[in-house]
């Protein structure tokens, strides 16, 4: 099936209805395995337990730029191509994508309290995932505050991609500025730094998170189509000669 | 498993922090689903339907 075809919104309901069960039963088993791996691991020998917090912290910000990274395709996809389901894979990931950020924010700090001895510090690499998190809101509230889907769309697609910019940012941030947040362990020059009985762990859950956001994101779509043809049938409604009772 | 040490206050908050939100999150998008269905079968029992004389919640 190739992307023009999925553009239909009845042939993207379809596909949804067939693929969701299998990636329900996959993400399932996924998160399970790698809940398993993450309560077996050993402890750091610096951090010693507190380590076990990464195996959710480090998905969760992933998924937090990863999310960022589809709506900004799909809003290359609103204006350059005007695809149907641009704007509707968009709007659907937004508030997942704030979720996933509060949760990296969140696990980060309680992180951060044993091992640097605060819960928060303006470094580079903490208020730069604080200004995404603000993104993801002010672009839901966006979508809210205009009526007009064809232009709360246009509007969410600049945002989105002028807010793209914050993702390097935040990815090079312990590059480019001394911050208190440690550097890239894993996807870094020269291999990961992890040891193995942390790294497998690491990349299940990793894979099982990321499993999650597609089957979420998918079950949102569904919902936005649904809530579009909604707003259709009322205005068919609207217009529809009224007959004398 | 071994034992968390002390700070399996900190271990523990995160994981039930995170199951929670996801936890809202599988619920939000079942109950919306509901909600967008119910309307929709609302909107065609009171005889609005499409223009192309389909279902809203037909799949293909």
């Amino acid at each position: 099936m190739t992307l023009i075809e999925l553009a239909n919104p009845s042939r993207f309901l379809a596909l949804a209805s067939r693929v969701l069960p299998w990636l329900v039963a996959a993400t399932v088993i996924v998160l399970a395995i790698g809940l398993y791996q993450s309560a077996t691991a050993p402890d750091d020998y610096q951090q010693g337990a507190t380590v076990k917090i990464m195996f959710i912290h480090v998905p969760n910000a992933w998924l937090s730029m990863f999310v960022w990274a589809v709506m900004s395709v799909s809003a290359l996809g609103t204006l350059v191509w005007r695809h149907p389901l641009a704007d509707v894979a968009q709007k659907a990931a937004a508030p997942i994508g704030a979720a996933f950020t509060f949760l990296a924010l969140v696990t980060g700090s309680l992180w951060g309290r044993p091992m640097w001895g605060t819960y928060w510090e303006w470094d580079a690499r903490l208020t730069s995932v604080l200004i995404l998190f603000l993104m993801y809101l002010g672009l839901m509230a966006l979508w809210r505050a205009v009526d007009d889907p064809s232009r709360a769309a246009r509007a969410a697609a600049v945002l989105t991609l002028v807010g793209a910019i914050n993702i390097p940012i935040i990815k090079f941030s312990v590059d480019w500025w001394n911050t208190l947040h440690q550097g890239e362990s894993v996807f870094r020059m020269g291999g990961p730094t992890l040891d193995r009985a942390f790294l497998i762990p690491l990349m299940v859950m990793a894979v099982g998170f990321t499993l999650l956001f597609v089957t979420l994101h998918i079950a949102a779509m569904r919902n936005e189509i649904l809530r579009r043809r909604i707003r259709s049938l009322q205005m068919l409604q609207a217009g529809k000669p009224r007959t004398a009772a | 498993m071994t034992p968390l040490g002390p700070y399996a206050t900190f271990i523990v908050t995160s994981y039930v922090l995170v199951a929670a939100v996801v936890g809202a999150l599988i619920i939000w998008v079942i109950a919306d689903y509901r909600r967008q269905t119910a309307r929709l079968h609302d909107l065609e029992a009171s005889g609005v339907t499409r223009r192309s004389g389909r279902s809203a919640t037909e799949r293909s």
